[in-house]
C-alpha cells in the first residue's frame, strides 16, 4: 500500500481533505471514528497502535487525536477527531486496537472523555478517588491538595 | 520434649481451586521502580494481573505547558531517566521539526554520538538489574550487577567530563547541543568502549553457558508479531517479536543515514530472544558510534544564538510527532505550539508506557518467578510510563 | 449558551484490593500505648546510676558503645522511587561502595534501620511510604536524597507530586542535588553517622549540639 494510494482511499472513503506529509493527517466526525480506526487497520494495513490522545481546544471543545503506522510500507496515519464543544464521550478504539486500551483510560483520567466499548475504564495514573481532570485547560497545574501541598 | 509418635499429622488436602490476591507492591526489591501488580493466583500460576501505575506521574505534560523550549529539555531527561539523552532528544526534534530550525552537522553528530554511548549505558543497566533480579540480590545474582555498573561507571565518566551531570543532562537545546566535546575525550571515548566491547562477550558467554538462565528465559513470556503491532510496543520486544523495524534505520533523523549498522531481529518473541536483541544492540552502538568519531565534522555546535533568557526561543504556530528509538523503544513527543515561547500542548509518548501494557496479556499462565523474569525484560522505566 | 449536561461515566466498581484487614490492623498499631518508652524498671536503673558521683561516666560510655553499634551497621531499606534510585543503586555499588560503612541496602523494612527516600514522592505513593516507615522498627532514621524529595524539586508545582517527604515522613538528612551524585549521598550518610553518634538515649538529654543537630 504506497502512501499515495492511502491517501487516496481514505479521501475518497471519508469524503474529507487528507493532507501529503509523514504523518498523513485525517480528521473526520466523531460518529466515524470506529469506522476510521476499523478501516485503516485493514484496508491501510495500519496494524501497529503508536499512541491515542486528546487536546484541549478551551471553547472548541476537544479533540482526539490517534496514530497508526504500517511499518512495512512506512505510511504513518494522525487520526484525529473534534468532539464539539461541551462534548466528552467518543467511541473507543479498543475493539480495534488492543494497545487503545491504556492511552484511552489515560485520556478519560486526564480529560474526562469516556469512552464507549472500552472493557475496563477507570483512572490509570491518578488515584481513584480523584476529583478533576488535569489537563483541561481549566485545571490548575498547582492544584493544592491537602495535607501533601 | 515432644513424642514424636504422640503427635497428631494433619493432612491438609487440596480442596479445590484456591484463589489467592497478592500485591507485588510499588516497593519490591526487584529494582525496577514504583509498580504495583495486584496478582490473582491460583497456586503458583498466575491467572491475572492488574497493573496499577501512577506512583511517580509528575505531571510532566502539564508543566510543560508553563515551561518554555529552553527550560524543558532538562526535565524531559527525568521521563526516560537511565537514558536521558534520547528522552531530551525527542523534545527538542519535535521543536526543531515545527519550528524548521536547522541543526549543523557536528551537532548532528556529537547527538548521534551520545545517544548511543547512553544506549550502552542503558543496556548495562538493563542487564546488571535483569540478572540481579532473577539471581536474588546479594545472592549470586549481583555478580553481572557489579560487573555491568563498573562499566557504565565508565560511560557516565565520559557524560560527566562531556555535560558535567552523571545521570540528568542538559545538553540538548533547540538548535544544537548546548556542549562541545573537551580534549582528550575523544582517546578516552575510545579506549572506553573498547573495553566494553570485551567485557560484553565475557558477560554474554557467563550467562548462555549458565543452564538456569536459559531455562528461565527460553519460552518466557512469548509475544507474538501481532500481539505486538497491535498493542504498540516498540525497540527491542518488538524486534524481539520478528518485526524488523528500527527507527533509526526505517526513519532516519540527524545523520543516522550516514551509518552503517545491523539492526537484530529475533523471531522467538520470549525473554531469550529479547536479550540477543539487546546484546547485539550493544556491538551495533559501539560500532556507530566509532564510525561517529572517525567522521566527526568541525564546526558549530548550534544553530541558534546563545541561550540569553529562558523565552528566546519561539516556535510558531504548528504541530510535530518527533521520534527517537530509544533503548527502550520509540520515545516521542507530539508538541502543538501556538506561537508562543511554551507549547500549547505537549504529548510524551513513552516507550515504557506502551510496552507495559503487554503484561496483562502474556503474564497470565506463567509463575511468580516468571513475572520478575518478564518485568526485566520488558526494562520498564517508570518515568516515562507515569510521565 | 446551554452546553448539554455529559453523561455520567458509569465507572465499574474496583475489585476488593486494598487489603482492608491488614489496614485495619496497622490502624489498631499505629499509637503507642502509655508507658510504651522505657520500662520502669530501665528507668530507675539510669536514675540510680546518675546519683553516683561520676555515674555520667557509665551512662556516657554505654551511650557511645550503643552509638557506635548503631552507627556502624545502619541498613537502609531500598526504597528507590525515580532518578535519584539509579543513583542510589550506584552508590551501593564496588565504586561508591556503602557496605564498607556497614550498610547493606536490604528489602524487607522490618529489618532496617534507614529509609532513603530516592525520588519524587507523588500524592499516590505517599501513603505506601508512609506505610513503610512504620513497618520500619525504633530506632529509625530517614535521609532524604534528591531535590524532589527535599521540596518536590523541578515538579514542586505539579498538582500530584507532594512538596518534600518531609511532609509525610521526619527527616534526618537531606541531602541536594538532581540527582545527586554518589560521592554527595556518602556525604549525607556520613553526616548521618555523626548524628546518630550523638543520639541520646540513656541518660540525661545533652543540649542540642549545632553541628550536626
Amino acid at each position: 500500500m504506497h502512501p499515495e494510494q492511502a491517501r487516496a482511499l481514505l479521501a475518497s472513503t471519508f469524503g474529507v481533505e487528507v493532507a501529503a506529509g509523514v504523518p498523513m493527517v485525517v480528521s473526520v466526525a466523531p460518529d466515524r471514528w470506529q469506522q476510521l480506526a476499523q478501516y485503516a487497520k485493514d484496508t491501510v494495513g495500519c496494524r501497529f497502535f503508536n499512541f491515542l490522545t486528546a487536546v484541549d481546544w478551551k471553547e472548541q471543545g476537544l479533540e482526539v487525536v490517534a496514530r497508526v503506522d504500517n511499518l512495512d510500507d512506512n505510511v504513518a496515519l494522525m487520526l484525529k477527531t473534534k468532539l464539539g464543544p461541551g462534548v466528552t464521550t467518543c467511541a473507543s478504539m479498543t475493539p480495534v486496537y488492543r494497545g487503545a486500551n491504556w492511552m484511552e483510560r489515560e485520556c478519560f483520567d486526564m480529560f474526562g472523555i469516556h469512552f464507549e466499548n472500552h472493557p475496563d475504564l477507570r483512572r490509570i495514573l491518578l488515584e481513584d478517588t480523584w476529583e478533576g481532570h488535569p489537563l483541561l485547560k481549566s485545571y490548575a497545574v498547582d492544584t493544592p491538595h491537602p495535607p501533601y501541598r | 520434649m515432644l513424642d514424636v509418635n504422640k503427635t497428631t499429622r494433619v493432612e491438609m488436602d487440596w480442596a479445590g481451586p484456591e484463589r489467592l490476591q497478592m500485591n507485588m507492591g510499588p516497593q519490591h526489591p526487584s529494582a525496577h521502580g514504583v509498580f504495583r501488580a495486584i496478582l490473582g493466583l491460583q497456586g503458583e500460576t498466575v491467572v491475572d494481573v492488574d497493573a496499577v501505575i501512577g506512583y511517580l506521574h509528575r505531571c510532566h505534560e502539564k508543566l510543560s505547558e508553563t515551561l518554555t523550549y529552553a527550560q524543558y529539555p532538562s526535565i524531559a531527561s527525568k521521563t526516560d531517566y537511565v537514558a536521558a539523552m534520547t528522552s531530551e532528544f525527542a523534545y527538542v526534534m519535535a521543536a526543531e521539526a515545527i519550528g524548521k530550525f536547522e541543526v549543523p552537522r557536528r551537532a548532528q553528530y556529537l547527538r548521534v554520538i551520545v545517544a548511543e554511548l547512553q544506549r550502552v549505558a542503558s543496556h548495562l543497566l538493563w542487564l546488571g538489574t535483569w540478572c540481579m533480579d532473577m539471581g536474588g540480590a546479594l545472592g549470586g545474582g549481583a555478580t553481572i550487577f557489579l560487573y555491568c555498573i563498573r562499566e557504565r561507571e565508565d560511560v557516565l565518566d565520559l557524560f560527566e567530563a562531556l555535560v558535567g551531570a552523571r545521570l540528568l543532562y542538559g545538553f540538548f537545546q533547540v538548535g544544537g547541543t548546548r556542549y562541545d566535546i573537551p580534549d582528550g575525550w575523544i582517546e578516552t571515548c575510545r579506549a572506553t568502549i573498547d573495553r566494553i566491547d570485551s567485557r560484553i562477550d565475557e558477560y554474554e558467554q557467563m550467562l548462555e553457558s549458565n543452564a538456569f538462565f536459559i531455562a528461565r528465559t527460553k519460552g518466557i513470556g512469548v509475544v507474538s508479531r501481532e500481539l505486538a503491532l497491535d498493542v504498540g510496543i516498540s525497540g527491542p520486544l518488538l524486534r524481539g517479536s520478528g518485526v524488523n523495524y528500527d527507527i533509526r534505520r526505517n526513519a532516519p533523523y540527524s545523520s543516522y543515514a550516514d551509518f552503517q549498522f545491523k539492526v537484530p531481529v529475533e523471531t522467538a518473541g520470549d525473554c531469550f530472544a529479547r536479550y540477543r536483541v539487546r546484546m547485539v544492540e550493544f556491538r551495533e552502538a559501539i560500532s556507530i558510534v566509532r564510525q561517529a568519531l572517525d567522521t566527526l565534522p568541525a564546526g558549530p555546535i548550534s544553530s541558534r544564538p546563545a541561550l540569553k533568557s529562558v523565552a528566546q526561543i519561539r516556535i510558531p504556530k504548528g504541530e510535530a510527532y518527533a521520534r527517537v528509538e530509544g533503548p527502550r523503544g520509540e520515545v516521542g513527543s507530539y508538541i502543538i505550539s501556538d506561537g508562543s515561547a511554551k507549547p500549547y500542548r505537549m504529548k510524551w509518548r513513552g516507550a515504557s508506557f506502551s510496552n507495559l501494557a503487554i503484561l496483562p496479556h502474556i503474564i497470565p499462565g506463567h509463575k511468580v518467578a516468571d513475572v520478575v523474569a518478564i518485568m526485566g525484560s520488558v526494562d520498564p522505566v517508570f518515568g516515562e510510563v507515569d510521565r | 449558551m446551554a452546553l448539554k449536561d455529559p453523561p455520567v461515566p458509569v465507572i465499574p466498581a474496583p475489585i476488593w484490593r486494598n487489603f482492608k484487614e491488614l489496614q485495619e490492623w496497622e490502624e489498631l498499631h499505629k499509637t503507642r500505648p502509655e508507658g510504651d518508652k522505657h520500662s520502669a524498671l530501665f528507668e530507675s536503673v539510669t536514675e540510680g546510676i546518675h546519683s553516683f558521683p561520676g555515674g555520667f561516666v557509665v551512662t556516657t560510655a554505654a551511650d557511645a558503645f550503643l552509638n557506635w553499634a548503631r552507627k556502624s551497621s545502619v541498613w537502609p531499606v531500598t526504597f528507590g522511587l525515580a532518578c535519584c534510585a539509579i543513583e542510589m543503586m550506584a552508590t551501593f555499588c564496588s565504586r561508591f561502595d556503602v557496605e564498607r560503612l556497614g550498610m547493606v541496602p536490604w528489602a524487607s523494612p522490618r529489618h532496617s534501620d534507614l529509609m532513603i527516600v530516592s525520588g519524587t514522592v507523588t500524592i499516590k505513593m505517599a501513603p505506601m511510604l508512609l506505610r513503610i516507615y512504620d513497618q520500619m522498627p525504633d530506632p529509625k532514621w530517614a535521609v532524604s536524597m534528591g531535590s524532589c524529595a527535599n521540596s518536590g524539586g523541578p515538579f514542586r508545582h505539579g498538582y500530584h507530586v507532594v512538596k518534600g517527604v518531609d511532609r509525610v515522613i521526619p527527616v534526618d538528612v537531606y541531602v541536594p542535588g538532581c540527582p545527586p551524585p554518589p560521592e554527595s549521598l556518602l556525604n549525607g550518610l556520613l553526616l548521618l553517622q555523626d548524628q546518630i553518634s550523638h543520639f541520646k538515649q540513656t541518660g540525661r538529654k545533652a543540649p542540642p549540639n549545632e553541628k550536626v543537630d
